[in-house]
Formats: C-alpha cells, structure tokens, sequence
C-alpha cells in the first residue's frame, strides 16, 4: 500500500482485530455509522435538496428558468466581480507573502494576524463598513454625492465587499509555504546574476504554484458565492445590482422555488467543482501546499 | 591584532540571539533584517497599502461611528428589548452548536483518523461542504429539507424551520468543518505509543482514550469550538431563509443590523456591529492563547 501522502490520515489505518490500541469491532462500525449519518443529514442532503428542487418539475421547467434576463445579468456581474476582486487579491497575496516570507522585518506577527482580520468579521460587518465610509450618510457620502459617484448600491460597492471578505485566502496560503521554502533558491539566481523580477518569476512563483492555484480556487469560490456582505452593498436593484448569490434570494422570496434551486444549482455546481480540484492537489500535490490543512 | 574580528564577528552569541554580525547592523537598520532577497520596500509598502485602504480604514470607520456615538448612546441602543433579544439568540444559539459541533466533529475527526471504511477519502472531502457552498444556496436548501412538508421537516413531531431550532440547524451545518479541521491534524499526530504504554500498564480501552487521547485534543477542541461560535455568531446567508425571522424570537444580530442599515438607522447598525466586532477580536484573542498554551504544555500548536 503506498504511503498516503496526506499527513492528516496515517498510512496504514488500523484494520486489525482484537488490538488494545483501537476498539472493538462493533464499537468503531458504530461510531462510523453515527458519523456518517450526522454528516449525511446536516452537509451531504442539502446538496443534493438543492438538485432535487432545481429538477422537480422536470428538465425542462429547470432550463426555463434561465430565461430571465435578470438571471444572465446576475450571471455576468458574479463574473465580473470575481474577474476585478480575485486578481486584485491575488497579487496582494503575492506581494504580502514575498514581504512576510522573504524577509524579517517588526511587526511581522501582527501583519500576519491583521491579514487574517476578515474571516473573523461578520460578512454583514464587512459590508457595512462600506456603507458607514461611502453610503448616503456615510463619512464621505455628500463628497459623494456632489462629484456624482455612487459606491453603495452599485458595482464598486460589490467590488470592494467581495475584496474585503475574500482578502486572505492567497495571502494565508502562501505565507506559510514560503516561508518553510526559505530564501536559499531565490539567493542562489540572484549570485548567478538574475535580477528581482526574474528571480521571482521564474524561481519564486513556479515554487509555489500549487499552493497559488489552491488559494486563487478559495477565493474565486468565496467571490462568487458570497452572499452577506453584498447584500449589504448592493441595494438588490433587479438586472442592475444583483449577484447570483442575491438573485437565488430575489427569486426564493418571489416563491419562484424552482427557478431559486435552478439558479442555485449554478452556485452549488460550482461550489462541487471547487470542492473536487481542491481535494484532488490536496491529494496530488500535498508536499507543494502549505504544510498541514487548514479551512 | 585579530581583535577587531573578534569584535565584530566572533563574539560569543547569546542561544537564540542572532549572530552578532546581524545583530550590529540590526541596530543600525532598527525595521528590518538586511537581506539579499530584493523588492522588500514594494512589496510591503503595496502590502500595507492595500490592506489599510480596503481592511483597517473600513474597519476603523465602524470603530469611529461608534466612538462619535459614545457609550451612553451605545448602552442605550444596545438595552432596547428588540436588539438585546437578537444578540442573545445570536450568541445563545451559536454556543448550543458549537457545542453540538464540538461533539460530532471530534467523533468525525476520530472516525476519519483512526478508522479505515471504504469512501473514507470522499467522506473527508465532504467535510468542507459547508465552505464550498455558497451561504445563500445552503439556506434555501436548509429551509427547504427542514420546513414542515420537507424530507426531514415532514417526519419531525415538531417544527424546525422557522423556529430559533432552524437556526441552530443552519449553524450547526456552517461551524462543523472548523472542528474537524482543527482537531485532525492533531489527533492524526497524537503518539500510538502512549496509547500502548497506557493499554499494557493495564489501562482498558476507554481509560485510555479519555485520559491520554483526549487531553492532547482539548487545545484543539477549543480553538474548533471556537473558530465555529465565531462563525456561527457572524453568519447570515445560511440562516434566514430557515430562521423565519420573527422579531425577539427568531431574529439573528447581523439581520438586524441590515434592517437597521436600510431604514439609515447607522447609529443603531452600529452598536450592534461594534458588539460583534469585540466578540470577534476576543475570540481572535482566546484561539491565539489556546494555541499558545498548548505549544508551552504539549510541544505543538493547535
């Protein structure tokens, strides 16, 4: 059996009998069974409600539901939120992980503890921060509203919350993997004459490109299924505002149940896809991801 | 006639203090370690830049909306009937499922470490269900299972959905995975050899998974508890479709603070969210502890 290369499950499971370093066989078959089903009723059902829903008047009521044009527009800005937020993301993460793993500097603890901040605010926290700096009567508010730029319920509110609760993921995932990779390599193409830039592309990023492509995966995933912190910005303004993640709810309190699953099945699918790639170079690559798993 | 060398290069290094060499031009440079690793300047400075404009300011404007309304008014805000009751089923029921996930998390993390079962690869990928779906898609879904003609809500003898039982439901569904995550690694490290030594100085099965296995998880335990409490206090989307939102009986504190925020009540948006905030930075403050308590007493973090 080969060694499984996860380090969280032990290469070789306990299988035997009688041992007195594991229980008896009813005693583990029992709790796995128990196991099982408390995941089974609380994570696994719910996917599978939301496909059951999506279909249950049949295929064709399931692909009508996509012919709202609110729904396309909803698809579009998810997209276009996720295609500003996520690259803007990840180079922060770049840039704080070259800052925080390359060098020594004070007051790197705390950066590393500040970056972390946003998963531990409430999303809807999150958004009203936004609203308190640019909405009506917010601190920059009447500038505002005097230059003729709107922030709060519009696109850039949308923008910035996704930012704000997306914004450690590449960070978290870089930081400690470089730091474990150290500096030796990125010392080594500097004597041999490379300069900064080049000795980051071609030596620095293709270290950590698994662990990139794992972070970009989260945070892409939290972008365009976040729900809180858009709702707060967004002001819900049908085909203008609205996000996938805030059409399922337009659509759900409409009591349109099947089109609400329909569009949802989109998120839930690609919820699955993001779950699949993440456990496959969890698998695959898990010596190239920061060492340990973290959520 | 070598000792300027000596000065500067050989003199006895403190354990742990960093060379000598380092530590003169340390003084000399006070911020930061000279390196030959270049772009230091960029990118911390693009680094503290962008999490200033787009973390700390919005963060600090919370923080300065509430100084500006000061503490009578916060107290004031914060003792109305309607706000009290929000924030304590938000807290009340966050702790009931943390404390359920505190439970089957570690049976989880227990079963998916120690135990072989076919599909056990699938089963521990399915853990992080809660963070791959979208809030609002488990939400409708939650409430959809759950409500009275639903696949569970149907063959319960009581209602769950719309009930503050729904909201227990949705935050038990959300906080899971923090358990799992926290405790796995850590039991997966766990020595089987203290087990053995505990099992052939006579002590049976249970005595030694309670008194050996299970101390080395406590740390753990509690940071889990707690990443899923915080969670749980802070989530929106997976619990109001289920949680039916009746006001004092069912209302969650970051509902309120939207209601609050679309009627422009800022002040009372506020006080609610300065709340949530603090609690967020104490149990920020009490993982941090945990974790380094665990490293002084058990060698290891988390």
């Amino acid at each position: 059996m080969p060694a499984d290369p996860r380090q969280t499950l032990p290469a070789h499971p306990v299988t035997a009998g009688a041992s007195p370093t594991t229980e008896p066989v009813a005693v583990r078959a029992a709790l796995i069974v128990v196991a099982l089903a408390f995941l089974a009723l609380f994570l696994v059902l719910p996917l599978v409600a939301v496909f059951a829903e999506a279909f249950r008047n049949g295929v064709d009521a399931y692909f009508a539901s996509f012919d709202d044009p609110d729904t396309w527009s909803a698809v579009w800005l998810t997209l276009g939120v996720a295609a500003i937020a996520v690259p803007l993301n990840v180079v922060f993460g770049l840039a704080a992980s070259w800052a925080v793993a390359k060098h020594d500097f004070r007051g790197k603890s705390l950066l590393v503890t500040l970056i972390d901040l946003p998963f531990s605010v409430s999303p809807v926290v999150s958004g009203m921060c936004y609203v308190l700096l640019f909405g009506a009567q917010g601190y920059f508010g009447h500038y505002l509203q005097s230059v003729g730029v709107q922030i709060i319920f519009a696109v850039p509110g949308l923008v910035l919350a996704t930012i704000f609760v997306t914004f450690p993921f590449v960070a978290r995932e870089l930081i400690p993997l470089m730091q474990e990779q150290g500096v030796s390599e990125e010392e080594a193409a500097l004597s041999l004459g490379a300069g900064g830039w080049r000795t980051f592309w071609s030596v620095t990023l293709p270290n950590v490109r698994w662990a990139l492509l794992y972070g970009v995966l989260l945070c892409n995933a939290r972008a365009m299924g976040e729900f809180g912190a858009v709702s707060v910005v967004s002001g819900h303004l049908r085909g203008q505002t609205n996000t996938v993640p805030l059409q399922v709810e337009i659509l759900y309190n409409d009591y349109n149940f099947v089109a609400a699953f329909a569009v949802a099945s989109l998120l839930a699918g690609l919820g699955l896809v993001t779950l699949v790639v993440k456990s496959a170079l969890e698998w695959r690559y898990a010596d190239q991801l920061a060492s340990g798993r973290r959520h | 006639m070598t000792s300027s060398l000596d000065a500067t290069y050989a003199a006895p290094a403190a354990p742990g203090a960093p060379p000598s060499r380092l530590k003169a031009r340390m003084s000399a440079t006070p911020f930061r370690t000279p390196s030959a690793v270049p772009g230091f300047g960029l990118a911390l400075g693009f680094t503290v830049l962008y999490m200033s404009l787009l973390v700390l300011i919005p963060l600090g404007a919370v923080v300065a909306w509430a100084a500006s309304l000061g503490p009578t008014r916060l107290l004031a805000i914060l003792s109305q009937t309607q706000t009290l009751n929000a924030l304590k089923i938000s807290f009340g029921i966050s702790l009931a499922a943390a404390a359920m996930n505190a439970v089957f998390g570690l049976l989880l993390a227990w079963v998916l470490t120690r135990y072989d079962f076919p599909g056990r690869r699938l089963v521990d990928a399915a853990v992080d269900l809660p963070f791959a779906l979208p809030t609002a898609v488990a939400g409708i879904a939650l409430a959809a299972i759950y409500a009275p003609n639903g696949w569970v809500g149907s063959l319960l003898p009581f209602k769950v959905a719309y009930t503050p039982l729904g909201i227990f439901v949705a935050m038990t569904f959300i906080g899971l995975p923090f358990v799992v995550r926290t405790v796995q690694p850590v039991l997966a490290d766990v020595d089987r050899e203290l087990e053995e030594a505990s099992a052939t100085l006579g002590a049976g099965r249970l005595t030694t998974v309670f008194r050996v296995v299970f101390p080395t998880l406590i740390p753990a335990l509690l940071t889990g508890f707690a990443l899923a409490f915080a969670r749980a206090v802070g989530e929106y989307g997976s619990i109001i479709f289920i949680a039916g939102n009746i006001p004092n009986v069912s209302e969650i504190a970051p509902l309120l603070i939207i209601t609050k925020l679309e009627s422009f009540d800022y002040a009372g948006a506020t006080a609610i969210a300065t709340i949530m905030l603090a609690m967020s930075f104490v149990i920020l403050l009490v993982v941090n502890l945990i974790e380094a308590w665990s490293r002084r007493r058990l060698g290891h973090a988390r």
